[in-house]
């Protein structure tokens, strides 16, 4: 059979699709979103984004209870917003299957922490798969709709960055077609989870739990490769892979269910090696549950809590071998991502720099404000947490310190949750300042559409939010729209805002320079005029990539290429030697 | 068996170092190997450091290269090589796109761009190609096709059908873009 490569991400829509999903649903997050931009090639199923994880679950537990299939897809801290209805649906369990991929970020490649999701797996009581390939992954993917329906429970799928962005040879299969149509069946005893039902429907999840450990004992994604007999490795996911790498002669029980764990099958292959590992990323989950069963291991004592596995951490973690890693040259300038040049936020950034505001951050492009010189952003912790953060500071603050206080947040990361903060703002008469930077598209993760786009996952077009009318609605009385390209109007209201005593919102309204469909024509870039710059550096403020400070002749100059032609840097000039092509100097 | 090779592409955001691992693995899978290609997503529009590994033979287990076992290391900048040299094998071999990027740093005046590098990668590395990649992009017409120039050179070293190498780009790269890319590939190849 031929083969093609796939992504772990591509692998999972593939899979969703060969087993009949008829739903998908998810909001995008690093290492995640390209799962649910995979499924739309397959036109059978419904694929949407939501404006958060908790929508995008419940949105899936609809489909499942009117019985189709159906998958949902979130980065590991998203999982962390839809565990609600996650904790409860444990309870309810499923009519058509339902899958909820997880895709945790070890090393916090793009992430605001590296919580290890297998926890939520026990702490749910949700069985998890974990592949650890691109082949696994598509077979996982099915498999978990079965298993799902065969045991009425949602199942998790559990990736890693390097799962979902690794590309592997993969097997293609075909779609099943016999699934039964949905339709409406009702069984509130099931589905309705007041005590009376849900007490009830405990006790069938906590006999789930222990029916399938005793299953999966004998199941073949549980299975056990001999090599020279001598040690023995329990390991999952990815890590399997560098156990093959760097202990090639060990016995290996590789585990394609991390929960629950196949504990008959365990206490077999443990029985045999006097020298047994337990090789996994992050927690110790495998490892304390075995350790929990009385089996002696070797694991985090020599494996690190932090950080993914690599085959060299892998190897200097085992046999105390030093590794070469990029990080031996210190003295090389670093390379950290930046704003890209014609970015809307930038001037905001500077704005906010130079008016000393304590910034409550959030999640998304804009977070690297953070980034010198911009300098711009005091506090970051989770999506929508901005505005929360702000309220909450200002309690404790003197009239003029609270004057300070501006939260800054994304269109995207404001409807995923920042609007209930916004609620909150108000009706707790907070005196914070609010700017949500509307660049009409999720930028950080690649440029997903939402609610303030104006066109779905699948590119229709639909009805797009109107955020001024939504502040509105929940009561901001001070409104302040502006083109965040107008440096001096920034400025002007970012300050005037600030010193009010009451709640405002300023909502900026330039499109990413990366979006296609952007209503700005790409201008002509600008050039310094190398007689008129001073050298003053005032134009080095805005940290943009196309300015370059020429260390010899002390003056500014722009990368024509990578110029957008914003025209921010020309406001900052105090000496007019930032001109268009073309213009006279 | 035959050995697992490893290649290492390194630069920054937006030179087009994932078209250029996806087509490297693309020659691989046809020519009936085991491929496995593994970078990380996320900043790389945003201009920051990127890597893309791709290990090939015929089986390959980890998709990150153990350290130290890198073969060949691919790099779009200059800067950016000399980042990844530790993790390249002994004798292990370099080919560089003669190319500067400034990283923040340095375009803020805070650090200089280091000197002297292609010597002291030389030094290190005897076995070191240095491609004028934008030189020969413009040539071909386009610099966006930097990234295919390199390939080009990158397949005089390793022993693969030239067919593989077209039918993949034939593959990978948009119809309206694919004169101009192939005249590159050709560009590539005849770089000593």
């Amino acid at each position: 059979m031929k083969k093609i490569l796939l992504s772990g991400n591509e692998a999972i829509a593939r899979g969703a699709y060969e087993a009949g999903a008829l739903v998908a649903c998810a909001y995008p997050g690093t290492p995640s979103t390209e799962i649910l931009e995979n499924i739309t090639q397959y036109k059978e199923i419904d694929a949407s984004w939501a404006p958060n994880e908790k929508v995008a679950l419940e949105v899936g537990i609809g489909a499942c209870f009117g019985g189709a299939r159906s998958l949902v897809a979130m980065k590991h801290v998203g999982v962390n917003v839809a565990a609600d209805p996650l904790f409860t649906l444990s309870y309810t369990g499923v009519r058509g299957g339902l899958v909820l991929v997880t895709a945790d970020d070890p090393e916090l490649h793009s992430s605001q922490n590296e919580q290890d999701n297998r926890n939520f797996a026990k702490f749910a009581k949700v069985p998890m798969f974990e592949p650890a390939d691109s082949q696994e992954a598509l077979e996982y993917t099915k498999l978990g709709f079965e298993v799902s329906e065969q045991f009425d429970t949602p199942v998790f799928l559990r990736s890693t960055t390097r799962i979902s962005h690794s590309k592997s040879a993969v097997s293609l299969g075909e779609r099943r077609t016999d699934l039964p149509e949905p339709k409406l069946e009702r069984n509130p005893a099931k589905l309705v989870m007041l005590p009376g039902n849900a007490r009830k429907r405990h006790i069938d999840v906590e006999k789930r739990i222990i029916d399938m450990e005793d299953w999966s004992s004998s199941q073949p994604f549980n299975r056990i490769e001999k090599g020279a007999g001598e040690i023995g490795v329990i390991t999952a996911g990815v890590s399997y892979q560098y156990v093959k790498e760097v202990l090639p002669d060990a016995d290996v029980l590789k585990i394609g269910l991390v929960y629950p764990l196949p504990k008959k099958l365990i206490r077999e292959f443990a029985a045999q090696y006097s020298q047994l590992y337990v090789v996994e990323e992050l927690d110790p989950f495998i490892e304390e549950q075995i350790r929990a069963m009385g089996i002696e291991v070797t694991g985090k004592d020599k494996l690190s809590l932090c950080g993914e596995l690599t085959p060299g951490r892998l190897k200097k973690g085992l046999f105390g071998e030093a590794v070469p890693s990029e990080d031996c040259s210190p003295e090389l300038p670093q390379r950290p991502p930046n704003m890209c040049p014609g970015c809307s936020h930038r001037g905001v950034f500077m704005e906010l720099n130079r008016a000393k505001a304590y910034v409550t951050g959030d999640i998304g492009c804009y977070t690297l404000g953070f980034m010198p010189p911009l300098s711009a952003m005091d506090t970051c912790v989770c999506m929508g947490a901005s505005i929360g953060n702000a309220t909450g500071i200002c309690k404790v603050l003197s009239p003029e310190e609270q004057q300070k206080v501006v939260a800054v947040i994304g269109d995207s990361t404001f409807l995923h949750t920042g609007i209930n903060g916004l609620m909150d703002m108000v009706y707790n008469k907070s005196a914070a300042t609010v700017i949500i930077l509307d660049n009409r598209i999720t930028a950080m993760t690649g440029r997903q559409e939402n609610p303030t786009s104006g066109f779905t996952l699948t590119e229709l077009e639909t009805y797009r939010v109107d955020l001024e009318q939504l502040c509105r609605a929940v009561g901001v009385e001070h409104i302040r729209v502006i083109d965040p390209y107008n440096i001096a109007l920034t400025r002007k209201t970012i300050r005037e805002e600030m010193a009010r005593p009451e709640v405002s919102v300023i909502i900026t309204t330039r499109p990413c320079m990366l979006v296609p469909r952007d209503n700005l024509e790409r201008r002509t870039p600008l050039f310094v005029d190398q007689d008129k710059c001073t050298g003053c550096q005032a134009c080095m403020r805005l940290g943009c990539p196309a300015i370059n400070w020429d260390a010899v002749n002390k003056k500014s100059n722009i990368d024509k290429i990578i110029c957008t032609g914003c025209k921010v840097c020309q406001q900052t000039c105090g000496f007019g030697a930032f001109l268009e092509y073309g213009e006279q100097s | 068996m035959s050995k697992v090779k490893n290649i290492l592409l390194a630069g920054v955001g937006g030179q087009g170092i994932l078209l250029a691992s996806e087509v490297l693995s693309e020659v691989m899978l046809m020519a009936g190997l085991d491929v496995k290609k593994n970078e990380i997503h996320g900043m790389s529009q945003r201009g920051g450091s990127v890597v893309s590994h791709v290990r090939y033979g015929d089986k390959v287990y980890s998709s990150i290269i153990p350290e130290g076992e890198v073969d060949i290391l691919f790099s779009f900048e200059m800067l950016e090589t000399c980042r990844y040299l530790p993790l390249l094998r002994q004798n292990g071999q370099v080919i560089i796109n003669n190319w500067k990027i400034a990283p923040p740093s340095v375009a803020l005046g805070k650090q200089a761009y280091p000197e002297n590098l292609t010597e002291n990668i030389r030094q290190q590395f005897p076995n070191t190609k240095v491609v004028d990649g934008l030189d020969l992009a413009l040539e071909a017409g386009n610099a966006k096709t930097v990234n295919t120039v390199l390939l080009g050179a990158l397949s005089n070293v390793l022993d693969f059908d030239r067919e593989l190498w077209l039918t993949a780009l034939r593959k990978m790269i948009p119809e309206r873009l694919l004169d101009i890319n192939m005249k590159a590939f050709e560009l590539g190849c005849q770089v000593k």
